[in-house]
């Protein structure tokens, strides 16, 4: 038996009452890595994405059968604190959604919760966080304002600065730049290639170019069924299934 | 990594081992479901209390149902005492039917007019200025029908002034509020789409209101009316000022009569706990609070035909 | 044939047209004479009121047999237990309201407290009144004092508050509330820390609205908090002190219950004059409350969401 990764899925299912949203799909996610999650509208993959925090337990009539690991632990099983482990897990949205506070207490919001009262240590974080998200140098002047006043791109780097604020050791990102203009796109996608240092980031996009330029590896989804899986210059040079080739050249032309 | 110091595993680990989000999820669930009890506590107790009071007239005090429901004389003071309700339950009928047919057409004759012919304004000044009508408290309505529609109908039109008219005038104009604000959201959330077809086919505005915008949201008018009857039925003090308060099936609309409200309002101070006297007081509350529940009903009704 | 039909049709076209204008003009007119009505009572309670509005009505004792009375004592009782009510009404409010919009599973519960809401929003507040002179006034042995008419009212109010709490947060992006959970935020804490503020400026706008309703009510109140105050000493401000204008267990008489009592009652020669002011105030304070709760949600908003310092 092959140890499953730190991080994977074993033959997750994702339902909507009677409706099967995700068939049985087992991949996992290297460290230090990329993993891009493509298919058409409607193919599972932001249901899997947020099947991976548990998000999709607040969605009345969802359920799932098989198993997420992290670090030997099972996500699904029924004792799991679901706030512990989302605590590692950072997640970040198509739209840009600030905390309705000062840019500064998005940020230090979740590690004061998490026990860190020490100002100066949350003032650190605070910087550490806006720096990584390569935010720091264009709101240092003015923390105390409200995150609404920020522009669509700098608010959804806030937002993943929020996420790296308490050290997340995965990171999802649903769509994170499709909302965005091209200049804030390119921030986004520089970011993450930095971030993929230290972290595992997942992320569903629609946009090939995209999913070519910043991922590792690269996971087809079709009607809820993980069709290929494998190295993104593979899957995009010389994928396996015609499915998926139909699909990548359907989106470049 | 700056803070690396501050891993969450190591945040985990200076968290009290009763951990904090288990405890804070058991107080937002245990704090919000005592509140829904409280209210859950509180709307039973009502039901019981009034039910048990208004029972005892006729269980304790052996007063017959049907004498006090069908009843035509009350006079709880005279020897051997009356209890039938009849006056009151026909007055409160009376002014609630009298009311609804004079503020309905109003109403909906505002509604679609802040809707269909000026919506802009409509919705600007006309919603807020119509809302901020249903806020004026039932006390200062019963002033002005004291002070205003009385004397003009003692003037104009003949008797004392006070009575069933009087009454069913201060009631209609406090329900016009409601169910023009009412009336007016549901023309308001008709979807435009209907309404243009119509037009595009070539109806004029009164063939569009009348042949699809009207059916469509008939329920919802209904819905409204009934609102405003409701409130009409258990409004107490507006209606007592100006009706007169004599115990008798009014014959004529300028004839000084009362409603279960009345009654309860002037008898309350002046009957012991748990005389017969007061206990048939709590029956008419008792009736009230049926008649809320017909009222809901109703509303239920219109609400799920609504729907489909 | 063909020109036959024409004429039919554009006759059925004029008469369309002539029943279209007619309705046009009934429509306006019903509505215009409902506005007409409307400002015409306004203005009548305005008129008759302003002028007897003084200093000296708005902060004198009233008369029950003399001229010249004031509403000092119920002005203060109505805004005092405003302010009793709503320290009641509001935890109670929002802890219901938030389990509506955030516990709630739907189904049977959810569906029979949905009802219980709805029912307990329609009924006569007479009703409500004659519950309270049972089981606070006589039950709980306060008597006729303003805690029992603060319980009262808090009846009156609560459904309110909580479909108003329930409407607040179910307007809160979900967003909001993802980031929250991905955060790895307890349910509480994201209730109280997140969504609260946003949810605050229609929570405001609501309250003061509803705020203004209570503070009209007359019916609830004549068995419960009574219609009558004690003589009271306007410089003793502990609430444990029988004249204490402060003490929750005295009875006191609101401006919507003198009206009502002025009105039935009232032996004073100045009877309706002291109505008439007594009414114009009340509808003052009732506009009042109004333009503040739609300004102050305005400013509330725009505070939020707008790029002023904050923390």
């Amino acid at each position: 038996m092959v140890m499953p990764m730190p991080f994977s899925t074993e033959d997750l299912s994702i339902y909507y009452g009677e409706f099967q949203a995700i068939k049985n799909i087992s991949m996992g996610f290297p460290a230090a890595s990329v993993t891009a999650l493509i298919g058409p509208s409607g193919c599972g993959k932001s249901t899997f994405l947020r099947s991976l925090n548990r998000m999709n337990d607040e969605i009345a009539g969802s359920r799932s059968t098989g198993h997420i690991w992290m670090d030997g632990i099972d996500l699904t099983a029924s004792g799991t604190d679901v706030i512990k482990l989302r605590q590692r897990i950072g997640m970040v949205w198509q739209r840009p959604n600030p905390f309705y506070k000062s840019i500064y207490e998005n940020i230090a919001f979740g590690p004061r919760y998490y026990g860190i009262k020490n100002r100066k240590q949350l003032d650190e974080i605070v910087e550490t966080s806006l720096r990584r998200a390569a935010l720091w140098d264009e709101v240092k002047d003015r923390l105390k304002e409200s995150a609404l006043a920020l522009s669509g791109g700098q608010q959804q780097r806030l937002c993943i600065a929020r996420a790296l604020s308490v050290n997340p050791q995965i990171l999802l990102l649903d769509e994170p730049a499709s909302a965005l203009d091209p200049v804030s796109t390119g921030k986004i996608e520089e970011l993450i290639t930095e971030l993929k240092k230290d972290l595992r980031i997942v992320i569903v996009t629609h946009n090939m170019q995209q999913a070519a330029r910043v991922s590792d590896y690269t996971a087809y989804f079709y009607l809820g069924t993980l069709v290929e899986h494998g190295e993104t210059d593979q899957i995009f040079t010389n994928p396996e299934k015609n499915s998926t080739q139909e699909y990548i050249m359907g989106r470049f032309g | 990594m700056e803070h690396s110091k501050v891993t969450p595993r190591e945040a985990q680990r200076r968290r009290l081992p009763l951990e904090k989000h288990r405890i804070e999820d058991w107080i937002g669930r245990i704090y919000t479901s005592v509140c829904v009890v409280f209210l859950i506590a509180t709307i039973v107790s009502i039901v019981y209390f009034v039910t048990s009071k208004g029972v005892a007239t006729f269980a304790v005090n052996g007063v017959g149902i049907m004498d006090f429901l069908f009843g035509t004389r009350w006079a709880p003071d005279a020897s051997p005492p009356a209890f039938g309700a009849m006056p009151a339950i026909a007055g409160s009928f009376l002014v609630t039917l009298l009311a609804a047919l004079i503020a309905s057409p109003l109403s909906i004759a505002a509604a679609l007019f802040m809707t269909e012919i000026v919506p802009t304004f409509g919705k600007r000044i006309l919603q807020p200025a119509i809302e901020l009508l249903s806020g004026i408290p039932s006390v200062v309505y019963g002033f002005i029908g004291l002070t205003l529609i009385v004397p003009f109908l003692r003037d104009h039109v003949g008797g004392q002034g006070i009575g069933v008219g009087a009454g069913a005038l201060v009631l209609s104009i406090m329900i016009l509020p409601t169910i023009t604000s009412v009336a007016a959201d549901a023309l308001a959330n008709l979807q435009r789409g209907q309404r243009e077809a119509s037009y595009a086919l070539g109806a004029t505005r009164w063939q569009t209101i009348y042949r699809v915008v009207l059916p469509t949201v008939l329920p919802a008018l209904l819905t409204g009316i009934v609102l405003g009857m409701a409130r009409a039925f258990g409004e107490a003090l507006a209606v007592q000022m100006v009706i007169g308060n004599a115990p008798f099936i009014p014959t004529s609309l300028l004839e000084s009569a009362s409603t279960l409200t009345s009654i309860i309002t002037l008898g309350m101070g002046n009957t012991a706990m748990n005389s017969i006297q007061n206990n048939a007081l709590w029956s008419m509350a008792l009736v009230l609070m049926l008649m809320t529940f017909v009222f809901i009903m109703i509303i239920r009704l219109l609400e799920r035909r609504n729907r489909i | 044939m063909t020109t036959q039909t024409q004429i039919l049709r554009s006759k059925a076209r004029k008469r369309a047209k002539t029943a279209d204008k007619v309705a046009t003009v009934v429509i306006i007119v019903f509505a215009l004479s409902i506005v007409a009505i409307l400002l015409g009572l306004i203005g009548f309670i305005m008129f008759r009121g302003l002028g007897h509005i003084s200093w000296h009505f708005l902060t004198s004792n009233p008369q029950t047999i003399r001229e010249g009375g004031g509403i000092g004592p119920p002005l203060f009782n109505s805004l005092y237990l405003l302010v009793l009510t709503m320290i009641i009404t509001i935890p109670l409010g929002l802890g219901g309201g938030i389990y509506m919009s955030e516990y709630a599973k739907p189904g049977k519960i959810t569906s029979f407290i949905r009802l219980v809401v709805e029912v307990l929003s329609s009924f006569p507040s007479i009703v409500i009144g004659l519950f309270g002179l049972l089981v606070f006034v006589n039950t709980f042995e306060l008597g006729f004092s303003l805690l029992a008419g603060a319980l009262a009212l808090t009846i009156f109010n609560l459904p309110l508050m909580v479909r108003i709490t329930e409407q607040a947060f179910a307007g809160v992006p979900r967003e909001q509330k993802e980031a929250g959970l991905a955060l790895g935020l307890s349910k509480w804490k994201i209730i109280t820390s997140i969504m609260l503020p946003v949810a605050i400026p229609s929570l405001v706008t609501g309250t003061i609205l509803a705020a203004g309703r209570v503070f009209g009510e007359a019916a609830a109140l004549l068995f419960t908090s009574g219609m009558t105050t004690p003589p009271l000493n306007f410089s003793d401000w502990n609430p444990l002190h029988p004249r204490s204008p402060l003490n929750p267990l005295r009875p006191a008489e609101t401006l919507a219950t003198h009206i009502w009592k002025v009105n039935s009652e009232g032996l004073a020669p100045d009877a309706i004059q002291i109505a008439a002011g007594a009414s114009a105030v009340l509808v003052i304070m009732v506009l009042l409350f109004n333009l503040f709760a739609r300004w102050g949600g305005r400013t509330l908003y725009r505070y939020m969401t707008a790029s002023k310092r904050m923390n």
